[in-house]
């Protein structure tokens, strides 16, 4: 081994002492901010996980006491909430391929120089700024009535009967009004990224013989794979909890048939008043949403590294 | 390898003509270098042969056969991009592969000649890195390599070195022009640095707002401008042009011109300007001597010591400035009256429409030019 002379650490240099000074300094400056951001998210998460454990239904205040694990075993072995699970597996499953499918193919087409591109861009991105609930409400009452609907104008036009959407495929129709609902956030997001790809990389590919279709698939593509997974980490982050949309149109229904974890859990607390019950289910789409999120944020860094 | 012709080639871009009918009949294995300043054009013309741009009016052959609609990659042309271009999520076997893959080439005879090309540039060991891993000397080889290997009739190059820095760029000059011999391609280059013009080229096309000014030699055009604009183009420092009259001319050609401050006597063939019309001197740094029995008198007001050369800016009696290129051995320091001698030998004549009186002695250098 080579000779290196090593200094044993000297713990009470002045130096030290006042940067030690300084850290604690900021700790306690810090410290508020931190403190109301743990009982920000702590303490409802202790609420929940307690009351989850115990009987509690606001209808019935005879009941009470400690309730072992009955909360979740109610929950787990009633079929509504696998069908819930799944439900909320579709929504998520479904707007995701709509809005990431179609938005790439929209943010490519709206990369393109066309007369009136400008108005046309502000068109595809406007219904990102109308609320959950008014556009749900647009979808259900302007374009799909059954009677008054604009569609169904349409088909009586052609001679056809009008389908009454919500009733007859309730969670399509659902991830069609949330899909239209998410699409201008991955346009926009997907046509931003598409404006920083370098042109002369699609001149080289096309030097290089590559049509349309492979200039988009070898060049475009990859360009964009950052940023669609971008997207579908934030836009999986809210549509695990879509609500407004289902409590508007269909409240869950015909039966469960469109209802998802987040639209469960409301009517467990707030239909059915049973509040242990509601706080396993949310302790239970915790553990959904952080079991995504992990899987989420592995590839978000793999794609992230290079 | 390739010929190729421009017929009077046009580029119209919103009823403004960028290329304004160039024309120029390029021999199989020549290296052929566009310059210009910026903005003259040079970049469309060659983007116009590799066929990313449209062809407004003329036409392009590529070894007799007219190509104006033909895809780019039909055209047998590869180009190497100024900012490289390279496919970042791809290896670099993966970017040299590309055009073979999409061409339908079998995987073994892909390897083969990506091997063959790796090794000519000295690649081998990066062939699993990114572009993003690579230094800029590295990625310009790859961007090389990725023309190389589509065995193309015309290579293209866009200003290929201009993002190296100064060490490299000489580097990789000499690289190129070397990997040019050996390949004995067809080249079109485009560059705005002369060095590069003059080092590599075979012949020079010197352009200016979509006009072709002179197409020649590299000593043709420095030391035979057709021109003021090759004259101010060629050349660093720049060649010193002096306004000038017409005094008296010889029966055998030989011009009297005389300036404010000088005159001299230029070997000019006959039936040039009459007397007292109006032109321009033009001298090059090299070719003023500094003379103590000098006719020309002048006060330094900067000298620039190069180490190998001395730039000496001086003034004339009439205030106009010149530089004079001398040895970097030389003393004169800012203030010095100094005596100069202009070698008429040297001399240019350019008339009033700025173009050059044609000489009745040929230069050394370009006997049989």
């Amino acid at each position: 081994m080579d000779k290196v002379a090593v200094h044993p650490p000297v713990m009470d240099n002045p130096a030290g002492r006042a940067a030690r000074g300084r850290h604690l300094q900021g700790f306690v400056l810090q410290s508020p901010a931190i403190m109301l951001l743990l009982l920000w998210s702590v303490v409802p998460l202790l609420m929940t996980l307690w009351y989850s454990l115990r009987n509690y239904n606001l209808v019935d205040p005879t009941q009470q006491g400690f309730a072992g694990i009955n909360n979740y075993w109610y929950l787990l072995t009633d079929p509504d909430f696998m069908t819930s699970l799944e439900n909320t597996a579709i929504l998520v499953g479904g707007v995701l391929a709509i809005s990431v499918g179609l938005g790439t193919l929209l943010a490519v087409l709206y990369n393109e120089a066309f007369a009136g591109r400008g108005i046309a861009r502000v068109l595809v991105i406007s219904p990102f700024f109308i609320m959950p609930t008014v556009a749900a409400l647009l979808w259900k009452n302007l374009m799909l009535h059954p009677i008054y609907g604009v569609y169904s104008a349409m088909m009586r036009a052609v001679g056809l009967t009008p389908i009454d959407w919500l009733s007859r495929y309730p969670l399509a129709t659902l991830v069609m009004i949330v899909a239209w609902e998410w699409l201008p956030f991955a346009v926009l997001i997907l046509l931003t990224a598409i404006q920083s790809l370098d042109m002369e990389q699609k001149e080289a590919a096309r030097m290089d013989g590559a049509g349309m279709v492979a200039q988009f698939i070898n060049i475009t593509l990859p360009h964009l794979s950052r940023a669609i997974t971008v997207v579908i980490m934030i836009e999986t982050i809210f549509l695990l909890t879509i609500f407004a949309e289902i409590s508007v149109t269909t409240a869950g229904g015909p039966g469960v048939a469109s209802t998802n974890l987040a639209f469960l859990i409301y009517s467990r607390a707030l239909l059915q008043f049973d509040v242990g019950g509601a706080s396993a289910g949310g302790v239970v789409a915790i553990v959904v949403a952080n079991i995504v999120a992990a899987f989420l944020l592995r590839a978000v860094a793999r794609n992230l590294e290079t | 390898m390739a010929t190729v012709e421009l017929r009077n080639l046009r580029k119209t871009y919103l009823h403004e003509e960028i290329i304004k009918g160039v024309s120029l009949a390029i021999a199989e294995r020549e290296f052929i270098v566009f310059v210009g300043p910026s903005g003259c054009g040079k970049s469309t013309l060659l983007r116009m042969i590799a066929g990313l741009e449209d062809i407004s009016a003329g036409d392009l052959l590529i070894d007799g056969q007219r190509v104006n609609d033909t895809e780019p990659a039909r055209r047998g042309v590869a180009m190497v991009f100024q900012s490289y271009a390279l496919y970042p999520h791809m290896n670099v076997y993966r970017n040299m592969e590309f055009s073979l893959r999409l061409a339908g080439m079998p995987e073994a005879e892909r390897r083969q000649r990506i091997g063959d090309v790796a090794r000519i540039l000295q690649l081998d060991p990066y062939l699993d890195h990114k572009p993003g891993q690579l230094s800029g000397g590295q990625r310009q080889r790859v961007a090389i390599g990725r023309a190389i290997v589509r065995n193309p009739r015309v290579f293209l190059f866009d200003e290929p070195l201009s993002n190296l820095d100064a060490a490299l760029r000489g580097q990789m000059r000499v690289e190129l022009a070397s990997l040019h011999r050996r390949l004995d391609a067809t080249t079109i280059y485009v560059t705005h640095d002369q060095v590069e013009a003059m080092t590599m080229a075979d012949r020079i096309v010197v352009l200016d707002k979509g006009v072709v000014e002179q197409i020649g030699t590299p000593l043709e055009l420095y030391h035979r401008p057709r021109n003021l604009f090759v004259a101010r183009f060629m050349g660093s420092p720049p060649m010193n042009l002096l306004p000038a009259t017409i005094n008296a001319h010889d029966p055998d050609g030989t011009m009297q011109v005389r300036t404010e401050t000088l005159s001299v006597s230029i070997p000019t063939q006959q039936g040039g300007l009459e007397v007292g019309a109006p032109a321009t001197l033009g001298i090059r740094p090299e070719h003023i001597r500094i003379d103590p029995q000098g006719a020309v008198q002048g006060m330094v007001e900067v000298s620039e010591r190069l180490g190998a050369v001395t730039l000496l800016h001086v003034r004339l009696p009439d205030g106009q400035m010149i530089v004079v290129q001398t040895g970097g051995d030389n003393t004169d320091s800012a203030d010095t009256p100094i005596c100069m001698t202009f070698e008429e030998e040297h001399c240019h004549l350019f008339d009033a429409d700025g173009m050059a009186l044609a000489r009745s002695t040929d230069h050394p250098l370009l006997a049989g030019a």
